[in-house]
């Protein structure tokens, strides 16, 4: 049996099991005496020295405490502040400083003997063509040599606008599936009526805009362009189309149940063709898809298909961050 | 076509492929395939360590028909496959230690998205860890550090989406510098592939040009600010504490892993020890990780949450991680590897039972309404108590051979360091007693009001007593993994 000793609301074991308990302070005790009512002073106590001088005492110290706050919170902000902002200029002028240096150490650009013009890049401008079909060497490089990254990127933009959904959706059930009148802005009042000049306008662009998008993308492996830039223009010939034309008639053609779809068939098309080239390329399986003659518009093997694939994702994803930050939904 | 060959590329396109099939799954479906999806990619990376510890030899896999420094590649070996199983055996147990309070905190309509993005995010830290393209791992740095912007956002509530903006700020810079760091590096080699920069980087000029010392500086800092290094932390306690208790196991213990991981290949085989050493990089990471130790133990010190505690002890282990690194020698990288391994397996766990202990609690997280949580719910109070002394360093747990192993590599090397990890770690148990016990002590202290306690699910208290177990063999049973790691790092 433990005993309880005498003093037990200052012994180490109270201390401890209130401090379990919520966070004891050693202030705690001193502090107490502070919050008791000050006591009537007797008119003798007046009169006595030592009581004016200790009263002297505690009015020049609150004097002292009142103008330390009082710095505080202006003279000694500004120069914490001051002191700050020299840190940071100062940390800021340091990185300058060394980064500068460091590229006045790299080589020169599109100097001949830089170390970045060396086999690789040799294999890529002299046998590309011969190894992947493709005229363009940025479209062989990017969908044949290195499809792996550009896998990643594709997926940067799936994840992007997954993250987006997650966050900004609004007009989704409790189900899961898309529900029709729940929009946190009603289609009328985010879109207002559509602006004539506006729709004349697009009536020329969009058609342009479109054709120059699919062509860019179409002619990827042939000449400067492909998936990325291509599905860049084309969003955003639709978000024009939206803009002028108003939502009604942006969702006949292009809705939530389109945009998913599309993206889905887009990376799994992509995700499954690029996992049958690694595999067989890995395992050393001797088949190629037939890479034509080099410069036709059916050739160099997957990087069409693959460029059509990255356009849509491209393009859906542009049109689809807009839609999402516009209104939360389609 | 051997089986082992194509473990790595199983590991990151199947991920890969089931996170995408994820986002148009319904809602039970996509729980289904993710779960399916991080079970077989533990089970391909044990049968990958199964094949090498049986005598495989390490290799490296062309993703195409190009290999070499045309196309990429991917890099399996022991520590790869030892390090990818660790992580994902850590993100199954989070998961499903988890998927009750996901099913709660997380809208029901996009519940398929966040599986998505797990699922996604396995892809990346797999990706992470095999890839042999330094090029390829920025790809993938960047999935990742999107995928854990979804996973905090995930539970859309006030501090889960103040969390997030902070995260995304620290960690595009974080990002752009290792952009950076990777760009002027492959101005000054002409290579991505890991194999050639090696080649190309083996008897650098004597001095370091600045420019190399930049990149070093760059890739260091940029990785050091994405896992969460002392200086750079102030986004980790708002973004692992507030989201759902899944995403901050997964968070913590898997997801800045991986950059942990890529950073260690960097320093090992992009430049090799002895150019990092000459870089005069070491002795900051160095100071930075003892700092790391101290101030995290001391914030977690004054956190009445439990969840920020938890969050804080994290800066401090992140600490013990970079003070491993900044060594730079064998035995101290190892050392940081192994407390790679204890700290996922400890974190996951004191994240999942420390929300089930709050959830046995009436959804209150301050340490003094917990009391007595820990005997309403008996799994939760074990493994919070189990992970709270490995990572306090208690023996026959893990935490106390990742001290052992550090202050043996430390010793190894000379009397200042020697001096410095055995002050820092002395200084750090202390500090960790202190609120470990604090929090351990308050779950088992007997509570006379009656609270409202949810009633938890067989199957998380079985996953928290499956991570107890691990926790546990990690401390009495670890030396297979040691021997693993060694035997890894001689042939990285």
């Amino acid at each position: 049996m433990s005993r309880i000793s005498d003093n037990y609301g200052s012994s180490w074991q109270k201390k401890f099991s209130d401090w379990m308990k919520n966070g004891w302070d050693g202030l705690d005790e001193n502090m107490a005496r502070e919050d008791t009512a000050p006591r009537e002073e007797t008119p003798a106590e007046q009169t006595d020295l030592f009581t004016l001088k200790v009263r002297e005492d505690r009015e020049r110290q609150r004097d002292v405490y009142s103008r330390l706050h009082q710095w505080s919170v202006t003279t000694g902000a500004r120069r914490i502040h001051a002191v700050y902002v020299i840190l940071s200029l100062f940390t800021c002028g340091a990185i300058i400083f060394f980064l500068l240096q460091a590229v006045g150490g790299l080589p020169l650009y599109g100097a001949a003997d830089s170390p970045v013009n060396n086999e690789v890049t040799r294999r890529y401008i002299e046998q590309g063509i011969e190894e992947t079909g493709a005229v363009n060497f940025v479209s062989s490089m990017i969908l044949d040599y290195r499809a792996f990254d550009t896998l990643g990127e594709s997926t940067v933009l799936f994840i992007a606008a997954c993250t987006v959904m997650i966050l900004l959706r609004s007009d989704v059930g409790a189900n899961g599936r898309p529900e029709k009148g729940s929009l946190i802005v009603s289609p009328d009042q985010s879109d207002g009526k559509p602006d004539p000049i506006l729709k004349h306008a697009a009536m020329f662009l969009i058609p342009v805009i479109l054709l120059f998008g699919v062509s860019m993308v179409l002619n990827g492996h042939l000449s400067p362009g492909g998936g990325f830039s291509g599905g860049a223009i084309l969003g955003a010939g639709l978000m024009l189309f939206l803009n002028a034309f108003g939502r009604d008639r942006a969702v006949r053609f292009i809705n939530y149940r389109t945009f998913i779809t599309v993206i889905f068939t887009a990376l799994i098309f992509y995700a499954g063709a690029k996992s049958f080239v690694f595999y067989t390329g890995a395992n050393g399986i001797p088949f190629r898809f037939p890479l034509g003659t080099p410069g036709a518009i059916l050739s160099a093997g997957l990087i069409l298909p693959l460029d059509i694939c990255v356009g849509m994702i491209v393009s859906c994803t542009m049109y689809g961050f807009y839609n999402l930050f516009r209104k939360g939904g389609f | 076509m051997d089986l082992l060959r194509n473990v790595p590329f199983v590991c990151v396109l199947l991920p890969l492929i089931t996170g995408i099939a994820c986002a148009v799954l319904p809602r039970r479906g996509s729980k289904f395939l993710c779960f399916v999806t991080v079970l077989v990619l533990t089970g391909a990376n044990a049968y990958s360590i199964f094949r090498f510890v049986s005598g495989a030899e390490p290799f490296t896999y062309p993703m195409g028909h190009f290999p070499g420094p045309w196309g990429n590649e991917l890099r399996s070996g022991p520590l790869e496959s030892t390090m990818a199983l660790c992580l994902s055996l850590t993100a199954f147990l989070s998961l499903w230690a988890g998927s009750g309070k996901a099913g709660v905190h997380i809208p029901r309509g996009k519940q398929g998205l966040y599986y998505s993005v797990v699922c996604l995010a396995a892809a990346s830290v797999n990706a992470l860890v095999y890839t042999n393209d330094i090029f390829t791992g920025y790809v993938f740095i960047e999935i990742s550090t999107i995928a854990a912007g979804a996973l905090i956002l995930s539970r859309q509530d006030g501090h889960c989406l103040a969390g997030c903006a902070r995260y995304l700020v620290m960690n595009l810079v974080g990002s752009g510098l290792c952009l950076m760091g990777i760009a002027m590096l492959y101005g000054q080699t002409g290579h991505l592939n890991i194999d050639s920069l090696r080649r190309s980087l083996s008897s650098p000029p004597q001095p370091l040009p600045i420019s190399l010392r930049t990149v070093i500086v760059l890739l260091t800092v940029g990785l050091g600010i994405k896992s969460g290094l002392f200086p750079f932390h102030s986004w980790i306690p708002d973004a692992y504490s507030y989201s759902t208790p899944a995403s901050g196991a997964l968070l913590s213990s898997f997801i800045s892993k991986g950059y942990i991981f890529l950073l260690v290949k960097i320093v090992v085989r992009v430049f090799g020890l002895e150019t990092i050493r000459a870089s005069g990089v070491c002795p900051v990471v160095f100071a930075f990780g003892a700092a790391g130790i101290i101030m995290g133990s001391v914030s977690a010190t004054r956190q009445s949450d439990i969840r920020r505690m938890v969050a804080f002890s994290s800066v401090a282990q992140i600490g013990y991680i970079y003070m491993g690194i900044g060594m730079c020698t064998r035995d101290s990288i190892i050392a940081a590897l192994f407390h790679v391994a204890v700290h996922s397996f400890a974190k996951s766990m004191l994240f999942s039972s420390a929300a089930s202990l709050i959830a046995s609690s009436g959804d209150r997280a301050q340490m003094d309404s917990l009391a007595g949580s820990g005997r309403r719910n008996l799994p939760a109070g074990i493994a919070f108590t189990v992970g709270a002394m490995s990572l306090t360093g208690v023996p026959l747990l893990g935490g106390f051979l990742s001290k052992i192993y550090l202050s043996q590599a430390a010793i190894a090397i000379d009397t200042f360091h020697a001096v410095a990890v055995l002050l820092t770690l002395a200084l750090s148990t202390f500090l960790q007693t202190v609120y470990f016990l604090h929090a351990v002590v308050n779950i088992y202290r007997p509570k006379e009001k009656s609270v409202h306690s949810e009633k938890q699910g067989i199957l998380s208290g079985a996953a928290l007593c499956a991570m107890a177990l691990i926790n546990i063999l990690l401390g009495t049973a670890s030396v297979p993994l040691y021997r693993a790691l060694l035997s890894g790092f001689l042939q990285f």
